[in-house]
């Protein structure tokens, strides 16, 4: 019989190698990158500099950064509200019933991102079947301007990252024992009132999860900004792609993925310790 | 132009195949162009004819192929399709093989004006493959009086408010502005950058979205009636629907020029000159001028196509020595940055 650490250590090795390669080892490279500066033609000089990260507070660029954790940040909170609605009505489905129900839920991850995404020019834009339905319904006025508003990028955002908040929302909601919101209206609470003081608190772990998934594949999107968006909203994402690939200067483009990097892991810390809290307050899993 | 809008297509395609068209494989010839911006089977059909083993792989945008290429110091690649700005980079950072014209005797079939292309007169180190211009694209059925000055895009008439898209790509979506200013599309002083973001800004206001890739369908479906477009591009709208029009502005427009180089690292230059003049051979040029409807520089293969085709696409009939009076898009070096800077300013305005 191994031992019991070296086995793990052979068990862990191949998620490990992966995680150097392909994570670690590119992260720190972005990372040095944003340290050089651009050469005249869009090479890199190797001279040390700290000009690309200072670039950050430009105007331009921090407000790029502000209008994106505005998008993200409304985005998350109509998935959280419309998610949670969703998770509880699922967990309090009948049990044979939420497979089922659950499997609706995760249906769209069953196709492309950018599929779905152009389903959204087709329902929304000027001539599309959202206009067209209009019309067959008597509307003769001028087209609504749905596409390519601020509208249509948080409505692709919350569609897309949805069923991360149902998911993370129905696991501790689905785990809670019954018979602690009957002790809770027994006791003479109201129905808010249970719902405030007992099944939220234990539900928030779920919900932080939730919301940092889709703020954090939100503000990092550039995808949905760029379809849905028509090029008119410029996020922070779309800003790291046109370094890379349209303006040339990798060096500035990596100064601001480590920036969005660095947002990101202080959010996922945040979570964990929102859910660590929660986790110490009381018997949250029944 | 195909090729600085990334198309959907292509987007897809290089999504799926990125680890593998990251690097070229051992094959002796390695054709670098954008997706479906030569004959699908030119490669092959290269191949078989010279006896050379070819392989092509393809960019998705000039900017892609240039990481690339500088980041290897050209190793790896042959023979490469980019725009005559970047053909001059190339060229800047000494990573090309000049062309020996005693191997490409089909330098012959070129206009004498694509000889004497300002960013490269002679052609010492890159030929060209296709050239054209950008303008007016619009539903003449839809937008009146027609539109015949940048001003009409960018400051439009009530009606065609919200009706309007722009070219989203550095240098195109600025030169619209400086010609509707009047300065040069290589314009490099801060004060009329500064000046044309502004007015860009303001522009933003009567425009729909910005659009490289699908432009054309919009002014199909109606969505849009006035749109920023390459010449070739326009054609595929008007191909579906004939009361779409293409005119380039009385201010005048960009001279754009697709080229091909040849890498100074090759190690099969010889090869890599076959191909070019594979490429340059009259029926062999004539496919980019027939399917992608874009002009090609070759005389004998403009000569070839139908008189149908420049009555129904009116960009196919415009002469090389009209092309010539509009300006050429240059490499504007340093200046690039402030380009850069300016489209993203004008993108992330509310």
């Amino acid at each position: 019989m191994i031992p019991f650490n070296a086995r793990s250590t052979f068990l862990m090795a191949p998620a490990l190698a992966w995680l150097t390669a392909l994570m670690v080892v590119p992260c720190a490279l972005i990372l040095a990158l944003g340290f050089f500066r651009r050469g005249v033609y869009g090479g890199i000089e190797y001279t040390f500099t700290l000009e690309n990260f200072a670039l950050l507070g430009d105007p331009l660029y921090a407000g790029i950064f502000l209008t994106s954790a505005r998008i993200a940040g409304t985005a998350t909170l109509i998935a959280v509200v419309i998610g949670y609605a969703a998770a509880y009505a699922i967990a309090a489905a009948p049990r044979h019933r939420q497979p089922t129900l659950l499997f609706f839920a995760v249906l769209p991850f069953w196709s492309n991102y950018l599929i779905r995404t152009y389903a959204w020019i087709v329902l929304l834009n000027r001539e599309g079947l959202i206009t067209q339905g209009l019309r067959l319904i008597g509307y003769e006025g001028e087209p609504p301007s749905l596409l390519y508003t601020e509208g249509a990028v948080i409505t692709g955002l919350v569609y897309n990252y949805l069923p991360f908040v149902i998911l993370a929302c129905y696991a501790p909601l689905s785990r809670m024992n019954p018979e602690l919101a009957e002790a809770s209206r027994d006791l003479g609470a109201s129905a808010f009132t249970t719902f405030r003081r007992v099944i939220l608190p234990m539900t928030v772990p779920g919900i932080a999860a939730g919301a940092v998934f889709v703020f954090v594949l939100s503000i990092g999107n550039f995808i949905t900004p760029a379809l849905l968006g028509g090029g008119r909203f410029q996020m922070i994402g779309n800003l790291v792609y046109a370094q890379f690939l349209t303006a040339n200067d990798w060096p500035f483009g990596a100064a601001l993925s480590m920036a969005l990097i660095a947002l990101m892991m202080g959010l996922l810390t945040l979570q964990a310790f929102v859910a660590e809290r929660a986790g110490g307050r009381g018997p949250s899993d029944g | 132009m195909s090729h600085l809008a990334f198309r959907l297509r292509s987007l897809l395609a290089g999504a799926a195949t990125l680890g593998l068209a990251a690097g070229p494989a051992t094959a002796e010839l390695v054709i670098s162009n954008w997706d479906g911006y030569m004959a699908p089977d030119a490669v092959a059909n290269f191949a078989t004819e010279s006896g050379e083993a070819a392989e092509m792989v393809v960019h998705a945008t000039n900017e892609e192929i240039m990481g690339k290429l500088i980041a290897s110091g050209g190793a790896g690649y042959d023979v490469v399709f980019v725009s005559s700005p970047f053909a001059e980079v190339l060229r800047n950072l000494n990573l090309l093989e000049p062309i020996d014209p005693a191997k490409v005797p089909n330098l012959a079939n070129l206009y004498p004006e694509a000889t004497e292309l300002p960013h490269d007169p002679g052609n010492t180190f890159s030929v060209p493959y296709a050239w054209g211009t950008t303008g007016l694209c619009y539903r003449s059925d839809l937008v009146s009086p027609e539109p015949q000055s940048w001003n009409d895009l960018l400051h439009p008439a009530e009606a065609q408010a919200g009706k309007i898209t722009l070219l989203g790509t550095d240098r195109w979506l600025l030169a619209a502005g400086f010609l509707a200013k009047g300065y040069s599309v290589n314009e490099t002083n801060q004060a009329k950058i500064d000046e044309v973001e502004a007015d860009l800004i303001e522009a933003k206001k009567t425009m729909l979205a910005f659009d490289d890739t699908t432009f054309y369908s919009k002014l199909v479906s109606g969505e849009a009636t006035l749109v920023h477009a390459w010449d070739g591009w326009c054609n595929y709208g008007i191909t579906e629907n004939p009361a779409i029009k293409f005119a380039v502005p009385t201010e005048g427009s960009d001279l754009w020029v697709d080229t091909m180089v040849v890498m100074k690292a090759s190690q099969n230059k010889d090869g890599a000159f076959k191909f070019i003049n594979y490429i340059l051979d009259a029926k062999n040029h004539a496919w980019a001028a027939e399917n992608i409807l874009y002009k090609v520089p070759n005389k004998p293969a403009m000569e070839s196509l139908s008189a149908e085709m420049s009555a129904t696409y009116p960009n196919m009939a415009m002469t090389p020595a009209e092309l010539l009076k509009l300006e050429q898009l240059r490499d504007v070096g340093d200046a690039s940055r402030a380009y850069a800077k300016a489209v993203s300013a004008i993108k992330a305005a509310q």
